[in-house]
């Protein structure tokens, strides 16, 4: 089985963001990149799917140099070869820019499975996986807290609702988004970290594969962000004095809030 | 001109960093408080290939170097001294004297075990009446036929009584040469009749490792158990120190750059007079100045593991590091207690574990005094 993993580096979830005023876009510069959290899970998966059906696991990443860093470290957690999208081009492009570009390239290569993290933690749309599932014609298992792949044309997921879980059933190839209870993602150790130097990246252009560039980055944004201003400052809690009737206040406050 | 780590190092710098942020820290301080050694811990640990860092892969190894083991003692410090001195006491004292010095029946029996983490291998040097005096051993061991027979008790001895503890390698006299005593070092599997430790020690610190008293009572083991020549377990054992102050200099980088990371946070966050405390300057240059032996201290190991790894001498570097880290780790230790206040007092608080725990740095593996006499010694003044 062949499972196509993608991953994405986006700015370290702890540090502090900052959008380019002139741009509007994200400064990337300025903050240490990390493996996308949920790509991990994503990643995990694969090998692990990969591990009980002796399958092969490509990592495929779109994004700016920097990016074969998350590259290398899904190759040095187990996964076998990497693709990596560079082009100046493909800068500011939005998620159906970025599915374009994702489904052309996997589109030329075949996969019984291609694997992400339901969403990024910096663009929080969870829309790529649904997108490059219907550029390619396949079907979605999307939001995916467990999944069998027994590697004999079919997967199977439970895939998360607001009320539980449905189970959902495909023929691969097909596409599947992953949350995080799915797994625990392992750490990659030292012998992965050095057999990581060794395994193949390959670096794909638009040219490469046959994008033409007025289809993908910010020229060709859908969608344009017209104004940004700083989160406002967390207010002050609210102290719910306790006379007697604390649980009550506690209670009601809640059920205003519509959390109860 | 370059003490920066390798990509390697970094991605495994970066991979521990993570599983000690996201793994160790959220879980350390109920150990601590229990007494308890964190078996799930070091068992993610050996997952992670830690155990076999510095070992080739011909033994289970990760095929890295002593560097890269040293890497991962410092981050693993920066959450937690305990886990940190039972991944340094396992590799550097409980595997290493195999791995350097033993025939390769022993290196082909236990190496395997240690280097996946499956095991745990101690060494007992000190006793209860020699510590910075290791050539006072009083701990005997004499043939008899095929076997050697050891009597004695060894004081302190890390990874010694643990459920997953393998063998400890003690050191004892095994006779008498011009009227110096022979030294040698001998394996003792865990299990061996007349082998046995006490009730762990009431610690200051460190209170998730293992630590116990272990008694030899007429302990019988093959003589192919002895790990290098015999009379050479002294000089070997002196080797090994020198290597292991660097992984400790580490351990207490490692733990200076904790008291950082928790007093910059608290910093922020503690407002004291209506704004943070961090605000206040003589905040700012406790915290400046733990910084500053933070670095040093990085660069300190670094430079002195360079030196091993390019087969210089570096003798008096580790004795440096160590010595220096050492005291950067208690500094920054009572800074860092002194920042966080009343909290820092507490156990419960990172600050309050790095302040118990970083007083042993200037005893274990050899005493600030006794580095400070290495350096001396190297520097050709007389002896007394
Ligand atoms: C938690 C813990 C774990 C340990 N783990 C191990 C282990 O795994 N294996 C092992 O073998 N040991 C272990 N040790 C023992 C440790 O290495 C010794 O405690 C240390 O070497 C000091 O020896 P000592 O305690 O006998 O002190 P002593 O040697 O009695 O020293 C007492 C004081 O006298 C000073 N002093 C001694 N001689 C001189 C001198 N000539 N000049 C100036 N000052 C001097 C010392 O610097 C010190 O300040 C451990 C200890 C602890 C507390």
């Amino acid at each position: 089985m062949k499972i196509v993993v993608c991953v994405k580096q986006v700015p370290d979830t702890w540090s502090e963001k900052k959008l380019d005023p002139a741009t509007k876009t994200l400064d990337r510069a300025s903050v240490d990149g990390v493996m996308n959290e949920l790509d991990e899970y994503a990643v995990e998966e694969a090998l692990k799917i990969a591990e009980a059906t002796s399958g092969e696991v490509v990592v495929l990443s779109m994004g700016p140099e920097q990016s074969t860093e998350t590259i290398r470290k899904a190759l040095s957690m187990g996964a076998d070869a990497g693709i990596h999208i560079l082009d100046d081009g493909l800068a500011g492009s939005d998620a159906v820019a970025t599915s374009l570009a994702i489904a052309k390239v996997i589109e030329g290569r075949g996969a019984d499975l291609v694997i992400f993290g339901s969403e990024s933690t910096d663009a929080r749309m969870s829309v790529v996986p649904a997108m490059v599932a219907e550029r390619l014609g396949l079907p979605q298992l999307t939001f995916a807290n467990k999944v069998e792949a027994p590697g004999d044309g079919t997967v199977k997921a439970h895939r998360l609702t607001d009320y539980g879980y449905d189970v959902v059933e495909a023929s691969t190839p097909a596409v599947i988004s992953v949350v995080e209870k799915i797994n625990e993602p392992r750490y990659p150790s030292f012998k992965g970290i050095m057999a990581a130097k060794k395994k193949p990246v390959e670096t794909i252009s638009l040219a490469d594969a046959g994008i033409e560039s007025a289809s993908v980055g910010l020229g060709a944004a859908w969608s344009e962000v017209a104004e940004f201003a700083d989160a406002p400052a967390r207010a002050a809690g609210t102290i719910v004095t306790d006379e007697g009737d604390g649980g009550t206040k506690i209670a009601d406050y809640l059920s205003e809030q519509k959390f109860i | 001109m370059d003490l920066r780590l390798s990509d390697e190092h970094e991605a495994l710098r970066k991979a521990v960093e993570a599983f000690a942020h996201d793994v160790v820290g959220p879980v350390i301080g109920d150990y601590y408080a229990r007494g308890e050694f964190p078996y799930p811990l070091v068992s993610q640990m050996a997952e992670m290939g830690l155990f076999g860092l510095p070992f080739p892969e011909e033994y289970g190894g990760m095929g890295g170097d002593y560097a890269a083991l040293c890497v991962a003692i410092e981050e693993l410090a920066r959450v937690d001294s305990s886990i940190a001195i039972t991944l340094e006491a396992a590799v550097s004292l409980g595997a290493m004297p195999i791995y350097r010095f033993g025939s390769d029946e022993l290196k082909a029996q236990w190496l395997p075990k240690l280097t996946s983490g499956q095991m745990l291998g101690a060494f007992g040097l000190t006793e209860p009446g020699a510590g910075s005096d290791a050539g006072g051993t009083r701990t005997t061991a004499r043939l008899d036929g095929d076997e050697w027979v050891i009597n004695g008790t060894k004081a302190f001895i890390t990874n010694s009584g643990t459920d997953i503890t393998g063998l400890i390698t003690v050191t004892a006299v095994t006779g008498e040469h011009d009227g110096r005593k022979e030294i040698s070092s001998i394996l003792v599997p865990a299990g061996t009749a007349g082998l046995s430790v006490s009730e762990p020690y009431k610690k200051v610190g460190w209170d998730a490792s293992d630590t116990h008293e272990v008694s030899l009572v007429d302990v019988r083991v093959p003589a192919a158990n002895l790990v290098g020549q015999r009379g050479r377990g002294y000089a070997q054992f002196l080797s090994i120190l020198d290597e292991g102050r660097i992984a400790i200099a580490a351990l207490a980088t490692g733990l200076a750059q904790g008291c950082v990371d928790e007093s910059v946070r608290y910093a922020h966050d503690r407002e004291a007079f209506g704004r943070p405390i961090g605000t206040n300057q003589a905040v700012q240059f406790m915290i400046a100045d733990m910084q500053m032996r933070a670095h040093l201290s990085r660069l300190s190991w670094r430079e002195a593991a360079g030196r091993m790894q390019r087969g210089e001498p570096f003798k008096q570097q580790a004795a440096i590091a160590k010595l220096y880290t050492s005291e950067a780790a208690m500094d920054n230790a009572r800074a860092a207690t002194q920042v966080h206040g009343g909290y820092g007092f507490m156990i419960e608080f990172p600050a309050g574990r790095f302040y118990r725990d970083a007083k042993i740095l200037e005893i274990g593996e050899g005493t600030s005094e006794v580095q400070r006499m290495l350096i001396a010694r190297d520097l050709g003044l007389p002896g007394a």
